[in-house]
């Protein structure tokens, strides 16, 4: 984070250029979006908004979800091992979308804690959004959530954390994938989740907040899938007796 | 704007003010109800009627591409809609990509293979991509679903534009132009759907599609049938080249079939399990919700004043 104001203002102008020629035509025209209860996002930082993660859109998505002026506060939390490959792709990552790199695995002995970056962007008063499942894994399908969030909030417990909840972005570009197809995305924005001492609880209620969002945004893809396409079924076993 | 347009704008404008009186006072005579949704929907007409002088104002070109966009967002709302099978993916960009080819013809004024290019060529095409990615597994569903969304939202919408490609014609008050045979239909479409509508609140009994679309009745048909048709005919000197016989049918064939689209595009979100079909339009649902009709009358209509005229 630059201390420099010229340097500031100078990357608060890519942050708004990067929204207005790449995130915003993204997601507007090629996506479109339904929000529930967009009221609920934070105005003002400090705050940590996590959200589930499916494609690399989702950041796009989160960062439209606020408003223009404030967007170069708003810091989301990357993959260091993917967004800091090149020396390059760093600085773009860094400037136009304003990127925290994290090491993903945890902190490990004699090394820096990777949490560092989040901590000063949170004295700093800024938004920041993490992914906690650490990885975009299968199409709406929440993986394990990674702890780093917990601890994060253990060293500021007054700052509140958001949960939303991102639907569609699966199906518009998921993992494997490198053309965005066009696909309307809801998501749902919910209350702030309490801070619990105990880490496996805390991470239990915010997994139990994300499927109750989940249900906000739509019909269960599964059930609805299930309905068209009929069941999964092994070709190779027997077919079941549906007679009663 | 040519002269007769302009004052069929004007006409619009004063419906509009109209009804947004006309809530008004029902808003300050009854407090205590709720006119949410009525106000929310007139509101959306007066954005929409801007959205169209806007088309027709300008260049032709301006017209095409806002009814192509309107094909992109009618489709993109179906295929969010259905389900689709992630390895469709790259076909479904196929099918993305087959809406500006399809103006890209029109704007040619290809006539030849503005009409076949869906209906043969894309349906030819999109399977054997399908048949490349290699999933079996829902195959003739995901084929099916894709075409029927890219016939009805983006051939079927095509045709309005088509309109614009046609040449000018000699009508009884000086020559009629595409931007007039556009203004007609839509106007007389959407004026249907309100008219049945308000038939139908009016003196509705006996349902019409009880399981499709529980809340259309016969007498909102037929009262459709009747103000759109009665309107067909007043307005065709002055839009249109039909004579007086024409003018009649082509409203009855607008009020039949935009009633037919209505009860299709129902059934449609009813197999989905969907109410409305989206959210862009406040107090009338999706791009979808207020397409359906049309997805019938601008093809129908279209080939009736072609074959009889063009």
């Amino acid at each position: 984070m630059p201390t420099n104001p010229f340097l500031k203002a100078g990357q608060a102008v890519l942050r708004w250029l990067f929204m207005l020629f790449v995130a915003y035509p993204m997601v507007l025209l090629g996506l479109g979006l339904r929000v529930r209860h967009r009221e609920r996002l934070p105005a003002t930082g400090p705050a940590i908004v996590v959200a589930n993660h499916n494609s690399h859109l989702d950041f796009m998505v989160l960062l439209a979800l606020f408003p223009f002026l404030s967007v170069p506060r708003v810091r989301p939390a990357a993959a260091a091992d993917y967004f800091c490959r090149f020396k390059w792709f760093e600085w773009l990552a860094r400037n136009f979308v304003g990127i925290i790199p994290i090491e993903r695995g945890g902190a490990r002995k004699g090394e820096a804690d990777p949490l560092e970056e989040c901590y000063r962007a949170l004295e700093a008063g800024q938004i920041l959004f993490l992914f906690p499942e650490g990885t975009r894994g299968q199409p709406e399908h929440l993986a394990e959530l990674k702890p780093g969030v917990w601890h994060l909030a253990q060293r500021f417990p007054e700052v509140p954390i958001v949960p939303v909840y991102l639907h569609g972005l699966g199906r518009a570009l998921p993992r494997g994938r490198t053309i965005p197809v066009p696909f309307q995305v809801k998501v749902a924005v919910g209350r702030p989740v309490p801070l619990l001492p105990d880490k496996a609880a805390f991470l239990a209620s915010l997994r139990s907040t994300f499927e109750h969002l989940r249900g906000k945004t739509a019909l269960p893809d599964a059930e609805k899938e299930e309905a068209w396409f009929g069941e999964e079924e092994d070709l190779n076993e027997p077919a079941k007796d549906v007679s009663c | 704007m040519h002269g007769v347009l302009a004052y069929a704008f004007g006409g619009i404008l004063a419906l509009l003010v109209v009804a947004s009186a006309i809530t008004a006072a029902l808003i300050r005579r009854y407090p205590a109800r709720s006119y949410t949704s009525v106000r929310l929907r007139i509101q959306t007409w007066w954005w929409l009627a801007g959205l169209l002088f806007l088309a027709l104002s300008f260049d032709p070109l301006v017209a095409l591409g806002l009814t192509a966009f309107v094909s992109y967002l009618g489709f993109k709302e179906f295929v969010s809609l259905v389900p689709t099978r992630p390895t469709d993916n790259p076909t479904l960009l196929l099918a993305y990509l087959a809406i500006p080819v399809q103006y890209l013809w029109v704007h040619m004024a290809w006539y030849g293979m503005f009409i076949i290019f869906i209906p043969v060529y894309v349906f030819l095409l999109l399977p054997l991509r399908m048949v490349v990615a290699g999933e079996t597994k829902g195959f003739l569903r995901a084929a099916g679903t894709l075409h029927w969304g890219l016939m009805t939202t983006v051939f079927s919408i095509s045709h309005l534009a088509y309109l614009l490609a046609l040449p000018a014609h000699a009508g009884t008050h000086g020559p009629i132009s595409g931007e007039m045979l556009v203004f007609y239909l839509l106007v007389l479409t959407q004026l249907n759907d309100v008219a049945q509508f308000l038939w139908g609140k009016l003196l509705g009994r006996r349902a019409i599609a009880p399981r499709v679309s529980p809340n259309k009745t016969l007498e909102g048909l037929l009262g459709g049938v009747l103000t759109t048709t009665l309107l067909a005919w007043l307005l065709a000197p002055w839009l249109t080249p039909f004579s007086p016989l024409d003018a009649v049918l082509a409203g009855g064939l607008i009020s039949l079939f935009g009633f037919t689209g209505d009860v299709v595009i129902s059934a449609i979100k009813r197999d989905i399990g969907v109410k409305d079909s989206g959210h862009l339009l406040p107090g009338h649902g999706g791009a979808l919700d207020r397409l359906d009709s049309l997805t019938y009358t601008a093809p129908l209509f279209f080939h009736f004043i072609y074959y009889f005229y063009y």
